[in-house]
């Protein structure tokens, strides 16, 4: 497993929306380095024929009837919001795409 | 009843119930003395971050009028309890031990909620963790840390610190804590008290803010065994709002913790887990617990389970994997904080620094090391080989309860550490799960519960029991019986030790 | 934003180049309730008045998979011919977006629970109908996004509006994926190849009962992907459209991306690998983001969700419940009425088919009901710009004109004045017709005082009638129509006339 620098991490912060400062993001190279070296001992185990657990206990099937039910007052969703305006959320700007 | 009605916050569950169903003393009475002694002590001890005063008096109050009335009411009607702060209660503050939660007021109650509030049990408050269950020390909640009430200068565990310290100082003689690598078993172990993560899927985890999806499992904190049970009792069973919950009935644990007998049972030694790396006094503790145990008539076998060794490094992997999605739905659009909204800067930008803002150091670390784990190029070689040790870890198990009934090793390395010794090495930190973790990986129960005092420090040791799947009964026979042998050669609960506040 | 002389004709494009296109599909299944909780999911609702904790994605709320959705989506998986799985799961793709409440969106990722189908369909040509096998990759479910509105600056669009808000009603309503293998082979007609797929799916869909498909809702939603290769060559990079959800603008966003690759491609460039977005007002594609800063969708299991792992006796049961496929039921029609190729694609282009079949089943004559609803009633959509199938006209009421029509009380004109005024909101077929005063005149006596003032006013016609001119009798028959509003019968009053001049054929 290679190092991982300190661009890889800028990346990582950018999928994960953290807006790391310059110190953190040398703190963290760092840190993850060592963390990632250290789990990385999981490729030491020879389980090419294993299959993998997503689940710690099996269960299949789980499913609920198709009965609508109301849901929660509008009231009660806008208490919650940041910013709430028309009966919607309001949020910032979106750049990204069209 | 005089003695009691005296010292009513040092009483167990059942014993307060029974007085209560006895009209000895009224769950308004026992409410009280419990939310007197937090105003008393939570001060020094910093257990909870939200106290519900006013809520548990008349919830008290509705239970005693009911009991007047001649109503029948469960095994637990009108004890308190401490509510982690990671389950939701509907109109009740719930952090997670997160800046970035702050303020926000559920509008739901949690199915953990929902059934202690169907046992008429009185929930006091809200306990103070490690930010959304990051952590074994309680030093990662941004609203400080919690106290151990055995030394005021050493950690609780985490991450349900607030959970264990508030049943150790008295504040509560029931709490609920949550475990994802052993936050339930790892504070019960240092703080000399008792605590139990059931059969994962046992418990329902609708309402319990996810931090690892697949490792998640809420759970019972006390001071006896048999409170445990009767916990455990209450809020366990099927949920059909948690796809993962098990359809099956409940394992008898209060008939088990009743019984209280391990003659003939078969326990196994993990070899694994124990030796090297673990303090003096808690190989010492756990050796001489092993005694009674085949004093008691079990029979004691050692089993060997190899993968074990790479459970830390695939569990560091899982955990942060789940929970770098789990977390990233708090993002300040809906709910909770949001930071930098200008009226200029972008969605992205305002999501980037709500996110930077409201989540502390070790939650981005664990976030940004999932995002890793996750990547495309990545995955195979982190999150897939993770889950495929997980399977290994698994098949471990199984061929020891093939040789064992139950399985026990030391529950924690060590006693409680000092706050702030290790909170700037992560690695370090983490190794505080090495014994618990296995079992969240491979989903089985497993409890905590004293066994003593480390002879160099003073401070609580913990062992651990480990059941397979839905076999969560075993733990308290087990339990049960050992605690029993413990308090026979003591004369009184290990926690009646801890140094007055 | 591209302009016409960036692209060039598109029978030049395909002069030299072979299109190779994909479909991916979205619609909205027609459960009750939502994928995995039980908010109604009725479109229209005001806004953020259809939520929970779960489709909010509220901390510690968890999903639980609806029972329907499933079953919808291995009914369709039945009709395109496709394997089942036995055993698959629901994975999280995981990015940041304010109309996704988790940020992740639960999908399938690379375990669809359907794969390997296909779908004939079938397009007009010069030549006569070919039929193309549509090959299916993939049927998946997942759960639909919130809608943004987008608020401030000048456009009302995303760019340079100053913020958004969030309706989160649609939130976590059941989508069925549906993706296509690469169809290579359809030449010029590709954009009617890509238009009949989703009209035979979405005939297809509304059959199975699984979704109402309401295009103008937003329903059904399509990315188009499109790459021209030179004949012979590997098949170029394709472009991914967006945003595409009309059944006329598939077939316009084909046609206009073949076009702009081809001058790319013409003129020595290179096609991005990319993302673009139609725009219905205007026919053509914008440049969206492309695929080298695409997102790290992070795909793993979703863990707090189980395996969904169909058992035989399910499938089975399922595939018995499947009705008589669209492609099987036009078979069986055009059999059954005895129409030509042509007639029947009209009515089948008309969407008239359920409305015709319905009528007939109500007593129509089937001659009539196809008459009816390819005619008058078409053209009556056609000019309201609504959809046949959303005319107000009950079959009952197409057999109650028509014994009218038979019993001599109405004709054909006054009919379609009936037909006028139940659409208009009139009543009912009788109420319409005592309403507008509407009955044939049949009373002898009133046609002929009509005749008598037409002869009187065109002394000259009455001549020539007289004269053996019988043919002239028309200008005297038109002015007692006119006289009487069309409520008489012509034939009738023709031979009055001609009786009361003494005159025969």
């Amino acid at each position: 497993m290679t190092a991982i620098t300190r661009a890889e991490v800028e990346h990582l912060a950018r999928l994960a929306r953290l807006q790391l400062s310059a110190d953190e993001l040398d703190h963290y190279a760092g840190q993850l380095d060592v963390i990632l070296q250290s789990v990385a001992r999981v490729s030491e185990v020879a389980a090419e024929d294993i299959p993998p657990t997503s689940h710690p206990i099996p269960v299949e099937n789980v499913y609920r009837e198709d009965v609508a039910r109301p849901g929660l007052d509008r009231s009660v969703v806008a208490a919650g919001a940041p910013a709430w305006e028309d009966d919607r959320f309001r949020v910032p700007r979106i750049l990204d795409e069209e | 009843m005089a003695e009691m009605t005296t010292d009513l916050v040092r009483q167990p569950a059942a014993v307060l119930a029974k007085a209560m169903a006895e009209g000895e003393v009224s769950s308004e009475d026992v409410t009280r003395a419990h939310l007197e002694r937090i105003a008393e002590v939570d001060e020094q001890v910093h257990a909870f971050l939200h106290v519900l005063s006013d809520e548990a008096i008349s919830a008290a109050r509705a239970v005693d009028s009911r009991r007047a009335g001649g109503e029948a009411l469960g095994p637990l009607a009108g004890v308190p309890l401490a509510l982690k702060d990671v389950l939701t209660m509907k109109g009740v503050p719930t952090t997670c031990g997160s800046r970035i939660l702050e303020g926000w007021r559920p509008p739901y109650d949690s199915t953990v909620v929902e059934r202690l509030r169907a046992a008429d049990v009185i929930i006091l408050g809200k306990t103070n963790m490690d930010e959304f269950a990051m952590g074994s020390s309680t030093e990662h909640s941004a609203y400080g840390p919690t106290r151990n009430p055995w030394d005021l200068e050493r950690i609780p565990g985490g991450s349900g610190g607030g959970s264990s310290a508030s049943i150790a100082a008295f504040e509560a003689p029931l709490a609920i804590g949550t475990d994802t690598g052993g936050s339930i078993r790892q504070p019960a172990a240092v703080t000399g008290t008792v605590g139990v993560k059931p059969t994962y899927g046992g418990v329902s985890r609708y309402g319990l803010v996810a931090l690892a999806s697949s490792l998640d499992q809420a759970g019972p904190c006390a001071r006896t065994v048999m409170d445990a049970a009767l916990l455990h009792a209450a809020i366990a069973g099927h949920d059909p709002r948690d796809s993962t919950s098990i359809a099956a009935p409940v394992p008898d644990v209060v008939g088990a913790a009743e019984r209280g007998d391990v003659r003939g049972l078969r326990i196994g030694l993990v070899k694994e887990l124990g030796g090297e790396g673990y303090q003096a006094g808690v190989s010492q503790r756990f050796a001489e617990a092993v005694d009674i145990l085949t004093s008691l008539g079990a029979e004691v076998v050692e089993v060997s389970c190899p993968n074990f060794e790479y459970a830390l490094a695939a569990y560091y992997l899982i955990l942060p994997s789940e929970a770098s999605s789990n977390l990233a739905r708090f993002d300040g659009m809906r709910y909770g904080l949001r930071d930098g909204d200008d009226g200029q800067r972008s969605v992205e930008e305002v999501m980037a620094l709500t996110r930077e803002a409201g989540f502390g150091a070790e939650v981005k670390r664990r976030i940004m090391i999932g995002t890793y784990a996750l990547s495309s190029g990545y995955y195979d070689a982190y999150y897939g080989q993770a889950q495929k040790v997980r399977t290994l870890i698994t098949r471990d198990f199984a061929a020891a309860f093939e040789k064992a009934d139950v399985l026990i090793s030391p529950t924690a390395p060590t006693t409680a550490f000092r706050i702030g010794e290790k909170i700037d090495d992560p690695l370090a930190m983490y190794l505080n799960d090495i014994a618990t973790i296995p079992v969240n990986l491979a989903g089985n129960a497993a409890m905590s519960l004293p066994v003593g005092l480390a002879p160099e420090d003073g401070l609580p040791v913990g062992l651990q029991v480990m059941a397979p799947p839905m076999a969560d009964d075993r733990l308290y026979l087990v339990g049960a019986a050992l605690e029993a042998a413990l308090v026979d050669r003591w004369g009184h609960l290990l926690i009646e030790e801890a140094p007055e506040l | 934003m591209t302009t016409a002389h960036d692209t060039i004709a598109f029978a030049d494009a395909l002069k030299e180049f072979e299109p190779v296109i994909g479909l991916e599909t979205h619609v909205e299944l027609g459960t009750n309730s939502k994928m995995f909780c039980s908010c109604p999911t009725a479109f229209g609702a005001e806004s953020n008045t259809q939520v929970c904790p779960v489709c909010l994605g509220l901390p510690g709320s968890m999903p639980v998979v609806n029972r329907a959705a499933v079953e919808s989506t291995i009914r369709m998986g039945l009709a395109l011919n496709c394997d089942i799985a036995s055993w698959c799961r629901f994975a999280r793709k995981n990015y940041f977006y304010p109309d996704m409440p988790k940020d992740y969106q639960v999908s399938q990722y690379d375990e669809p629970l359907c794969t390997d189908g296909y779908l004939d369909v079938t397009v007009e040509t010069d030549a006569g109908p070919r039929e193309f096998r549509v090959e299916i990759e993939r049927v998946h479910m997942e759960e639909d996004t919130g809608k943004l509105t987008h608020a401030g600056g000048a456009t009302g669009r995303i760019h340079g509006a100053d913020y958004s808000l969030v309706d989160y009603n649609r939130a976590g309503i059941p989508l069925i994926e549906i993706v296509t293998k690469p169809l290579v082979g359809t030449g010029e007609l590709a954009p009617q190849v890509a238009k009949a797929y989703v009209t035979e799916l979405r005939d297809l869909m509304r059959a199975l009962g699984v979704s109402d498909v309401r295009m103008e809702e937003g329903s059904l939603r399509c990315d188009v992907n499109v790459s021209l290769n030179r004949p012979g060559d590997p098949w170029g990079t394709r472009s991914e459209t967006k945003n595409v959800n009309s059944l006329r603008s598939v077939e316009r966003a084909v046609h206009s991306e073949i076009e702009r690759q081809a001058a790319v491609l013409s003129s020595g460039g290179r096609v991005v690998q990319e993302t673009r977005h139609f725009h219905e007002d205007t026919g053509r594609s914008t440049s969206g983001r492309s695929k080298e800063q695409a997102e790290d969708y992070r795909y793993f299991p979703e863990p707090d969700l189980v395996p969904v792992a169909p058992s035989t006796e399910w499938v089975d049961e399922l595939r018995g419940t499947l009705p008589e496929l669209p492609s099987a039921r036009r078979a069986r029609l055009r059999a059954e009425w005895g129409v030509g190729e042509h007639e029947f694609q009209t009515m089948v282009n008309a969407g008239a088919l359920e409305l015709i079949e319905a009528s007939i089943a109500e007593g129509v004559d089937p001659a009539a009901a196809r008459k009816w609803w390819t005619g008058e009633l078409l053209r009556i959509a056609n000019d309201r710009e609504m959809e046949l199938a959303d005319v107000p006209v009950t079959p009952a009421q197409i057999r109650r004109v028509e014994s009218l029509v038979a019993d001599g009380s109405l004709n054909d004109k006054l009919a379609r004045q009936v037909f006028d005024g139940v659409i208009s909101g009139e009543g009912d077929v009788d109420e319409v017709v005592a309403g507008r005063g509407l009955a044939v005149v049949s009373d002898d006596s009133s046609l002929l005082a009509a005749i008598d003032t037409a002869l009187a006013e065109q002394p000259d016609v009455a001549d020539k009638i007289r004269g053996g001119k019988v043919q002239a009798a028309g200008a005297i028959v038109g002015a007692v129509m006119k006289a009487t509003r069309g409520q008489a019968d012509a034939a009738k009053v023709r031979a009055l006339l001609l009786e009361r001049l003494g005159v025969s054929e």
